[in-house]
């Protein structure tokens, strides 16, 4: 299990490749990656995304160690982003690997519901014109209760 | 104890983090005693339906007991991903 929050870019081929090449036995190795969406129309366009250091690791932890209870994995990798970003860059990403792909793309998608509500990050979108913190949806509270 | 604010909480209170000298029983004490404080908190925690707590950075709830907790953080509903 590897575990990062951090303010610096990451590079999704580098880390996929890398995480791909460390299994073993593994026929199936499932990646997501999160992007700052271009709202277009020429808005200067950031998103700033803050977090509770200290709890951010444990929460992603905790959800990390659910998926490989439920699932058989042979691995997973969460990369969290925080700090300034803007359109285009990538936010977060989230890598499985199991045996089978069932289970990679089944946990790969129990992590990004549980990490988009209860991993305690916040997104803030800033425009030219305003900031507005981005509201959670009740569709991904609903997300949750289908695990 | 140590108090937290993040996102927009942290925004209309106006600091991240403050030192309270208190020993309430639950959060729901705890959300009564900064409520009484300033209008600036009795704004933030107007609508506890929009917020969420966390002790000791475990996600809690209002009425859970706050005995021996060392840091309550309080925060609008997650956006990761």
């Amino acid at each position: 299990m590897d575990i990062r929050v951090q303010k610096d870019p990451f590079d999704l081929g580098v880390e996929a490749n890398a995480f791909a090449e460390r299994q073993q036995g593994m026929g199936a190795v499932v990646t997501f990656t999160g992007v700052v969406r271009d709202l277009g129309e020429g808005d200067l366009h950031a998103m700033e995304i803050e977090h509770y250091p200290g709890m951010t690791e444990k929460a992603l932890k905790k959800i990390a160690d659910e998926a490989l209870s439920r699932w058989n994995l042979g691995d997973i990798l969460i990369i969290h982003r925080h700090g300034t970003l803007k359109a285009q860059d990538m936010i977060m990403m989230v890598a499985t690997a199991s045996r089978h792909r069932v289970d990679a793309f089944q946990a790969a998608e129990f992590l990004m519901d549980f990490l988009k509500s209860r991993a305690p990050f916040w997104k803030k979108e800033v425009s030219d014109k305003d900031a507005d913190w981005v509201a959670a949806r009740d569709e991904d509270e609903d997300a949750l209760k289908r695990w | 104890m140590d108090v937290l604010y993040f996102a927009w909480v942290r925004e209309r209170i106006g600091h991240p983090k403050e030192k309270i000298d208190t020993n309430p029983a639950t959060v729901m004490a705890l959300v009564n005693e900064l409520r009484a404080r300033e209008p600036r908190y009795a704004a933030a925690f107007a609508d506890l339906s929009a917020l969420r707590v966390a002790i000791d950075q475990e996600l809690s709830d209002f009425d859970a007991p706050l005995k021996n907790a060392r840091e309550v953080a309080f925060f609008p509903p997650m956006t990761g991903g």
